[in-house]
């Protein structure tokens, strides 16, 4: 018997052929009460990079809250900051250039941080792992498959070579990979994008992570295998009882997937919403325009609404609302002043001025 | 026209961006201050020079470093610092006519063998390789040693050596460039071979040629420098430094300054080079620039 | 009617060594396909990666020669490389690229990139040239005034629309559109789409358009072709594609697109297996190792084209008379 930190006490024990492993999935450590009080909470995050350019303020004023078991969507364009924010969760953002300029980032309610080199190594991968859109950088071509999977899995868990190799081919079975073992035989080069992205969520969710953070997983794959991973994640993280923070840039993933879904647009979040309710009643200009902009499958084809301009450069970003310049809703207070993130619902929250502390003129801009 | 009037602003404006970059990268400042140092004493030997380079006198031979010889006096009796000065032109001259021959032939050879691709590629790499295959000093001095022992030969021998490093580098920048939807762009309006390599791949591997050229530029003046030490380059009576430590070599035992100042110019001159040529390197990458 | 444009038979196979004591073996990018397309009107062409369907645009832009078939436009034969096209023809036909970042010569002005189809091919020079260098920008939503700046100084929306001037300025009937949103974001691509459809309602341009996004592909097209593993598998006006598709693959890509709406929920995954590589086809039907509904001859016979009715055609034996 070894003495896993932070592991229950019980021994992983592997199971043959392809049973139901929900018996193998990580207990809670609250004995299996989820209690109210969510698993991640970021609250005033800055990030800042130095660049030639000047100083761009990558992120700014971020609070985000992650419950435990549910599948949380982090919506944004190219350069929003979104990457950036999945990054300083674990804290692999390139410093020097980077800088994370202030806020708390807290896991259970330790600041992640305030935590050493060391104590961070351990929240990496164990508590906290991550898998990005192109798995190929996060494979090594020169080992195969196995031999990086049980390393992995013996780098968390003290186990044998054997043990190791039983949860490697377990995982693969409940990722629907046929054929496991002739799997981890091979060099990734040798795996199509789909069955490479496959691996690392087995590789990542046999460590047993109470938070996974998703950085676009299915963006470099095509529409059919797609399904098939975004199946995967969703049944896993179900039956794993982990949390997912899905990074991505398409509605329709967060509209099929996630359980509530934070829009960011140059560097902060502007809303915040259950997944219905913000597809139903999405309250900021700018989730409106990026709602109307998607050319929909069904109905007749019209022209689409456009947002006008592009988004600014982070060393350039406007004063007050960061949308205003693009924004066909804006008055005066949106050049001066930075609308605060506020609950204009139960669960909906909108950073924009037109929904300010007017409590019962809460009229959204007319369609 | 407007149109001549505002692009050479901001090609100007493309420069002074590069100036401002390497100004404050202090490894390339201090390359770039060598360089330039020894551009200007090279320009200047004429002003600077206390003494005529190849004036005899042989009441003053082998004196060592004073007052009057800075850097001490040959066993002619001549000034080394105005030999070094002077020396400076012939050792910049060689440098900067191997880099244009062989940085524009490579160039050329290279983009053209990566642009065309297939059995062209094929015979012209092959060429280059068996050139590489031999030590660049080694060839060049049997080259020159079959030419005859002259500057120009050594000159000619030098370039030779040197092109096919521009032209393996420009390939491999050619094969990348060759790809990019710019060139399919430019063969959809018509364009030719010859045009498409002179307009569209050539411009995109120039920066690179550039990082390459300086760094070629201390290793050419090296082996210049090497050629003229076996009296194979530059011939007694003209002040190159190589030539210099070959003579003083003979006297490296009791008179140290004679080999040693002509040595320490190379020296210093070579890494003038390799780190303005890596600063370059940095400044002209469009990642890092962007 | 002679339509605009027409691909007959049309093949690419492209030679692949496997390794030095294998014989090398053919790659069929594209094996057998044929359309075409009646002046004015849009042929979408959708396909996952190694469906063929940008080699398809490039065969019709003559980037490339075909192994077999041929290419018509208006009833003439042009297939063959770019260069050996008459230049009266040339200049009608255009290409739009995917990435605006690649398909811009990073040192050169827009006005050169933009203005250099018409030098080439002896349209217009000097004042001439930068007159219809403008107006051209002016269509596609660029002042004059970008006309002396660089490619690196425009956003990503911009660049594709100096891509799109560029396809335009020598005022082509026929234009590729190559993936010319995929690199885009949502609202930027939503800006590019608009553009593209205004233009060709304005000009009357014939279009091919070239998508793995399906819903993009609709609101463009008048008809679509579903390519799979270098084949046309289905072919239909649009509206009648997604209102009754037959094959299996079309009704799988159909069904694992996620919408965006989170009240209607569905099984992604619908299709199984990863699409084999073009170097190694399946026996038989390309598609029998992942179709659900597959037959005991779907492992034996390739399926033919069967034109179930006016404009519709498939290929697949559940259709077979």
């Amino acid at each position: 018997m070894c003495w896993i930190p932070g592991y229950g006490g019980e021994r992983y024990a592997p199971t043959r052929g392809k049973r139901d492993v929900t018996d193998t999935a990580r207990r809670i450590p609250q004995d299996g009460t989820k209690s109210a009080a969510p698993l991640l909470r970021i609250r005033d995050l800055a990030v800042q990079f130095e660049t030639r350019q000047g100083l761009a303020r990558v992120l700014e004023g971020v609070n985000l809250d992650i419950c435990r078991g549910e599948i949380a969507g982090l919506v944004g364009e190219t350069g929003c900051g979104k990457s950036v924010l999945a990054r300083s969760i674990l804290r692999i953002i390139p410093q020097p250039p980077g800088r994370i300029s202030q806020g708390r980032i807290l896991l259970d309610g330790r600041d992640l941080l305030q935590l050493s080199a060391a104590q961070l190594r351990r929240v990496r991968g164990r508590e906290i792992s991550m898998i990005f859109q192109e798995p190929m950088t996060s494979l090594n071509p020169v080992f195969t498959v196995g031999n990086q999977m049980q390393e992995i899995v013996r780098l968390h868990q003290c186990m044998d070579r054997k043990e190791a190799r039983a949860v490697c081919l377990d995982m693969l079975a409940q990722v629907n990979l046929p054929d496991a073992r002739e799997i981890l035989r091979k060099y990734p080069h040798e795996l199509s994008g789909g069955m490479r992205q496959r691996v690392m969520i087995a590789m990542e969710l046999s460590c047993h992570p109470r938070l996974l953070i998703a950085d676009e997983p299915t963006t470099a794959l095509d529409v059919t295998v797609q399904g098939q991973v975004l199946t995967i994640l969703k049944t896993l993280a179900g039956r794993h009882q982990v949390s997912i923070l899905l990074i991505t840039h398409d509605m329709g993933v967060v509209a099929q997937l996630c359980d509530r879904v934070a829009v960011m647009y140059a560097g902060q979040i502007v809303e915040q919403a259950g997944v219905e309710h913000l597809f139903a009643h999405p309250a900021h200009p700018y989730t409106r325009g990026l709602i109307g902009a998607i050319p929909s499958l069904e109905g007749e084809s019209a022209l689409l609404q456009t947002i006008e301009g592009s988004v600014p450069p982070p060393t350039q970003v406007p004063p007050g609302c960061r949308f205003h310049p693009r924004c066909p809703h804006r008055f005066s207070p949106c050049s001066r002043e930075v609308p605060p993130l506020e609950a204009i619902d139960s669960a909906h929250a909108v950073a924009c001025h037109l929904f300010a502390s007017r409590q019962g003129a809460q009229h959204g801009p007319a369609d | 026209m407007p149109a001549a009037a505002v692009e050479p602003s901001r090609r100007f404006r493309e420069i002074r961006l590069t100036t401002g970059i390497l100004a404050r990268n202090p490894s390339a400042l201090a390359g770039a201050v060598i360089i330039g140092a020894m551009l200007l004493t090279a320009l200047l030997a004429g002003v600077l020079a206390p003494f005529d380079p190849i004036h005899i006198s042989l009441a003053d031979r082998l004196q060592p470093p004073s007052a009057a010889h800075l850097f001490g006096t040959d066993e002619m009796g001549r000034d080394i610092l105005s030999r070094i000065m002077y020396g400076a032109r012939i050792s910049l001259r060689i440098g900067l006519l191997v880099v244009a021959v062989a940085g524009g032939l490579g160039t050329v050879i290279g983009a053209v063998s990566g642009y065309l691709g297939r059995w062209a590629d094929g015979v012209i790499m092959r060429i280059m390789d068996v050139i590489l295959s031999f030590p660049s000093l080694v060839l060049a001095m049997a080259l020159a040693a079959a030419l005859g022992p002259s500057l120009t030969n050594a000159i000619m021998a030098v370039a030779f050596v040197m092109i096919p490093k521009f032209a393996r580098l420009v390939r491999g920048e050619a094969l990348a460039v060759r790809e990019k939807q710019f060139v399919a762009a430019a063969r959809i309006s018509g364009e030719g071979s010859l045009s498409i390599i002179r307009r569209h791949i050539i411009p995109n591997c120039l920066n690179s040629v550039i990082v390459l050229a300086t760094l070629a530029m201390g290793e050419t003046i090296l082996i210049a420098a090497s050629l003229s030490f076996i009296g194979l380059g530059a011939q007694p009576p003209s002040p190159e430094w190589g030539a210099m430590v070959s003579v003083g070599r003979k006297f490296i035992m009791d008179q140290w300054w004679y080999a040693t100042f002509p040595g320490l110019f190379i020296l210093i001159t070579v890494i003038g080079f390799n780190i303005l040529g890596d600063a370059l390197r940095d400044v002209l990458d469009p990642r890092i620039r962007r | 009617m002679v339509p605009l444009i027409e691909a007959r038979r049309l093949a690419k196979h492209f030679p692949v060594s496997g390794g030095r004591w294998k014989r090398s073996r053919l790659l069929r990018a594209v094996d057998g396909v044929d359309f075409s397309i009646p002046a004015g009107e849009t042929l979408g062409l959708v396909g996952e990666s190694g469906s063929g369907k940008s080699t398809v645009g490039n065969l019709m832009v003559g980037l490339y020669a075909p192994t077999a078939g041929e290419v018509l436009f208006k009833g003439e034969k042009i297939s063959g490389i770019r260069q050996h096209v008459p230049a009266g023809v040339r200049r009608h036909i255009q290409m739009v690229f995917q990435d605006p970042q690649s398909s811009l010569n990073p040192r050169m002005v827009v006005r050169r990139i933009v203005g250099y189809p018409l030098k080439v091919q002896g349209l217009a020079a000097g004042r001439a040239l930068d007159r219809q260098v403008s107006t051209v920008l002016g269509e596609v939503g660029l002042s004059p005034e970008h006309m002396y700046r660089y490619p690196h100084e425009f956003s990503g929306g911009q660049r594709q629309r100096i891509g799109i001037a560029r396809a335009l300025v020598t005022a082509p009937e026929f234009i590729v559109f190559d993936e010319p949103t995929s690199a885009l974001d949502v609202s930027v691509q939503a800006q590019i789409l608009n553009l593209i459809r205004d233009l060709q309602r304005r000009y009357g341009h014939t279009y091919l358009f070239i998508s793995h996004d399906l819903a993009v592909v609709k609101m463009l097209s008048h008809r679509i072709a579903v390519m799979y593993l270098g084949r046309i598998a289905e072919s239909a006006p649009a509206r009648q594609l997604f209102r009754n598709p037959l094959h299996p693959y079309t009704q799988a890509l159909i069904a694992s697109v996620p919408l965006p709406d989170p009240e209607r929920r569905r099984d992604l995954a619908v299709l199984g297996g990863d699409i084999p590589s073009p170097v190694h086809l399946p026996r038989g039907c390309r598609f029998h190792p992942r179709c659900p509904q597959v037959m005991p001859c779907c492992r034996r016979e390739d399926p033919p084209d069967i034109t179930v009715q006016a404009g519709h055609s498939v290929a697949c034996h559940l259709y077979s008379p």
